[in-house]
């Protein structure tokens, strides 16, 4: 192996503009294997040589690496590597030596990247003395080396020490650019943790800690949620390194320790295997709370889309059956005056019927023609919104004519312009029917009020005549009180006369009698006795029933009116050998009535008494009900009494169960009937208790002020 | 008949009655109970008799021809000679009203046919006995006659 220093020449010969362009792209290189790869390419690019090959040393091993080469055989390269710590091989020492060397026998044991046996070996360094890092291998050029690939190789070697030494530099930098990534990582909105596999933090962003680190200062609620969250997160995590999935997504929920609210994020988590640390994990939260809740809100919005989409179509269901189910047909038309919409009754009139009617398909073609021709009357008439007329048009089937009223209406687009025509089809021979029927109901209607007037005249007609007959009833009625009392007047006058004469012959006025003479007077005088009180009580019949007997309202008390009774009866009490006995039992106040009337009654029930009395008693008592303020005046007698069932005819007109006057006063069949009738104008009753065989108690009962009338 | 004195023997009562039975018989009773008496058939005649002859009781009848007892005991009323002597009416007419028209007419008593005899002499003595105290005794309307007493 021969030593030889190639001698260095000078610069010339090659274009400075080519050399001016490969130092600038050096500038603006930062990579080793670029920069030897382009000097490379400058070589063979101009200057004359067959193989190129460009060593540099790795940063950390000692070995030297093939980073470019020209004209070498790709099995050359796959099989090179250099050891620098070997001194015996021959590249080493080219590596070592100041200048370049020329090798042309290397031991067939060294490796060389060139195919050639003979190569220039040159040192790339910065500068003379400095260690090189790397060699520059040519071959082909002979034994001297030309100036341009010295120039190369010095200007690679500073290049090659420029790199090589930031790359130094770099690793000092390391630090900052560390703080930097931090700086980059807090950046970022979401937080990002890179844990172990149990989830164990190792590095948080900000935004991470945020949500798992609670600070000293905290509050309890931040430390609790912090505590929380990270138990959350494990939990996560821990289910997916279950899988054994590179890259998970799911999602979290977690509580804002701030807000206390919850978070919804998605995880997004992926395994980092690293030789020095073991596996990791980095994960990366997205909150997507607001994404959960947009999206409820769009799958609610969604569902009220919808229901509103239902409800459309129910609307639209509905709309078809209201408007089948209207008895007038329902045309919609285009501009041009075709049927695009109609209800069932419509089709009746205007859908072509079934094949081979041909009749029915002329009317409809009819009823279309005149449906259109209306229609077109509608569009010309643009500026009104209805529009009324009347069509004539047929039924299909049976063709009877039908007439109809029209009433269009237009649907115009936002736009204004005539969109349908909305057509309404009423028909008329109902109409025509119903005025037909009512104007008879309007005729049957005047001639039931002609009737009902006719009628109300005629009722008015007899009432009046029934209050003429009323008048005349009473008039009639009035007139029958008169006669009666003209009557009784009458009969008295004569009566008086008997009565008187007789009366004067018994008492001999007119000289004496004989015995039987004056046994057939007292006949006589009896019995017109007995005229004059049917006649009296006739009279007072007449007057109650005309409603004309006054009424004389005065005090008195009952004790006293017993007296007189007794007394005006004493002849009789006298006769009948009974006890009449009169009492007045309690304290009875005076009684502002109608003494007379009240007399009278005493009178009559007391002779009543006598008459029907064969032996035994009579009592009459007077009594005061204060709770009522009603006097009683009871004749009680121990008589022959009066079977149940004539206890109400007995104060019937004219009834008198012993019919023939047997006893001296006689009895007109009237005396009840007057008393309880007087009573009754009193304000008071007359009652009957009595049993057959025992007697009988007549009790009259009084208000004991009677009211005026 | 004797004129007018308050010196005769026997009081005079004058009887006004149309219907003669009636009017004769109560003549006929009165003087047999030892009255004298006058008559007159109307009431004109009762209010002449009565200024002429002054009786000291007049017995009138309501229903009379040519006046009637109301006005005639009206006159008879009004007039200073003779508006002191008793007049008792005497009626067949038991309806209201009668007895009132008597009593406003100036009446002293009143009788509801038929009367009789003796209980009319009765009520003309009690007048004559209790001149002018008892005028309001009005007799009772609807009374039914009294039983006749025996006169011994």
């Amino acid at each position: 192996m021969a030593r030889v220093a190639a001698p260095v020449a000078p610069v010339q010969g090659v274009d400075s503009d080519a050399k001016l362009a490969f130092v600038e792209f050096l500038l603006t290189s930062i990579d080793v294997q670029e920069s030897a790869r382009r000097a490379v390419d400058w070589l063979a690019a101009h200057a004359t040589l067959s193989e190129v090959a460009v060593l540099v040393e790795d940063g950390v091993s000692n070995e030297m690496q093939l980073v470019a080469e020209h004209g070498v055989s790709s099995g050359v390269i796959m099989d090179f590597s250099l050891n620098r710590d070997d001194p015996s091989h021959p590249l080493t020492e080219a590596l070592n030596s100041p200048a370049p060397i020329y090798l042309d026998k290397i031991p067939s044991h060294h490796r060389v990247p060139l195919e050639a046996k003979a190569f220039h070996a040159i040192p790339l360094r910065s500068e003379a003395h400095a260690p090189a890092h790397g060699l520059l291998l040519v071959s082909g050029v002979g034994r001297e080396l030309d100036p341009e690939t010295v120039w190369l190789a010095r200007t690679l070697g500073k290049q090659l020490s420029r790199l090589l030494g930031r790359q130094l530099l770099a690793e000092t930098r390391f630090g900052q650019e560390r703080m930097l990534l931090y700086s980059i990582i807090n950046a970022v909105t979401d937080p990002i943790l890179l844990t172990d596999t149990e989830g164990k933090l190792i590095i948080a962003n900000t935004h991470a800690e945020k949500l798992f680190a609670a600070p000293e200062e905290a509050s309890e609620g931040w430390r609790r949620a912090a505590a929380l969250n990270n138990m959350l997160f494990s939990a996560a995590l821990s289910t997916s390194a279950v899988g054994m999935i590179e890259m998970a997504r799911r999602e979290l929920l977690l509580v804002d320790p701030l807000e206390g609210s919850d978070l919804l994020f998605e995880l997004l988590s992926s395994r980092a295997r690293d030789e020095r640390q073991g596996t990791y994990v980095v994960s990366i939260l997205r909150n997507v709370t607001d994404l959960a809740r947009a999206k409820e809100e769009i799958e609610e919005s969604y569902r009220t889309l919808r229901i509103a989409q239902a409800e459309v179509r129910d609307e639209r269901h509905r709309l078809d059956l209201i408007i089948d189910s209207v008895a007038d047909p329902i045309l919609v038309t285009d501009q041009e005056g075709d049927i695009v919409l109609m209800n069932t009754p419509a089709e009746r009139l205007f859908n072509t019927p079934g094949i081979g009617d041909e009749t029915a398909l002329r009317r409809v073609r009819a009823n279309g023609a005149n449906l259109t021709s209306f229609v077109s009357n509608v569009l010309t008439r643009s500026g009104e919104q209805r529009y009324r007329g009347e069509i004539q048009l047929g039924d299909p089937l049976t063709g009877r004519p039908l007439p109809v009223e029209a009433v269009a209406g237009t649907i115009l687009s936002e736009q204004g312009e005539l969109m349908w025509v909305v057509t309404i089809l009423h028909d008329l021979t109902e109409a025509i029917e119903k005025a037909r029927l009512y104007e008879q109901l309007k005729q049957a209607s005047v001639e039931l009020e002609r009737k009902v007037q006719e009628a109300t005249g005629e009722l008015a007609q007899q009432n009046e005549l029934l209050r003429r007959q009323h008048i005349a009833l009473e008039q009639a009625s009035a007139l029958k009180s008169q006669f009666l009392a003209n009557m009784s007047h009458e009969f008295r006058t004569p009566l008086n006369a008997i009565l008187g004469y007789t009366h004067m012959l018994l008492h001999n006025v007119t000289g004496q009698v004989t015995d039987p003479q004056r046994k057939s007077l007292s006949r006589i005088d009896s019995n017109a006795r007995h005229l004059l009180a049917l006649i009296n009580d006739i009279l007072d019949i007449t007057r109650i029933e005309a409603g004309r007997m006054p009424l004389n309202s005065m005090t008195f008390r009952l004790g006293e009116l017993f007296d007189e009774v007794q007394s005006e009866l004493e002849p009789i009490i006298k006769r009948s050998n009974l006890t009449v006995a009169a009492k007045v039992r309690g304290a009875v106040p005076p009684v502002r009535s109608d003494r007379q009337k009240v007399k009278q009654i005493v009178l009559n029930l007391l002779s009543n008494a006598l008459k029907f009395t064969p032996a035994g008693s009579v009592t009459m008592t007077a009594s005061y009900d204060a709770r009522v303020r009603q006097v009683s005046i009871a004749v009680k007698d121990t008589g022959v009494g009066i079977p149940d069932e004539d206890q109400v005819k007995v104060f019937e007109d004219f009834r008198q169960l012993d019919s023939s006057p047997a006893r001296g006063y006689g009895g007109t069949g009237l005396g009840l009937s007057i008393c309880r009738r007087l009573a009754q104008i009193l304000g008071g009753t007359i009652d009957l208790d009595s049993t057959l065989g025992r007697g009988s108690t007549f009790t009259l009962r009084l208000p004991a002020r009677a009211r005026r009338r | 008949m004797s004129g007018p004195s308050k010196t005769r023997a026997q009081p005079l009562v004058l009887v006004v009655e149309d219907y003669q039975d009636a009017r004769e018989m109560y003549v006929a009773y009165l003087q047999f109970s030892g009255y004298d008496v006058a008559e007159a058939d109307n009431g004109v005649e009762a209010v002449e008799k009565t200024r002429q002859l002054l009786p000291d009781i007049v017995l009138m009848d309501l229903a009379l021809p040519l006046m009637d007892g109301w006005e005639a005991t009206r006159q008879l009323k009004n007039d200073e000679r003779t508006r002191h002597i008793p007049i008792v009416a005497l009626t067949g007419h038991a309806l209201a009203g009668h007895a009132e028209g008597a009593r406003e007419a100036g009446c002293d008593a009143f009788v509801t046919k038929p009367c009789l005899p003796d209980a009319l002499v009765t009520e003309i003595k009690r007048l004559l006995d209790a001149p002018r105290a008892n005028a309001e005794n009005v007799k009772d309307p609807a009374q039914v006659p009294r039983p006749t007493k025996k006169r011994s």
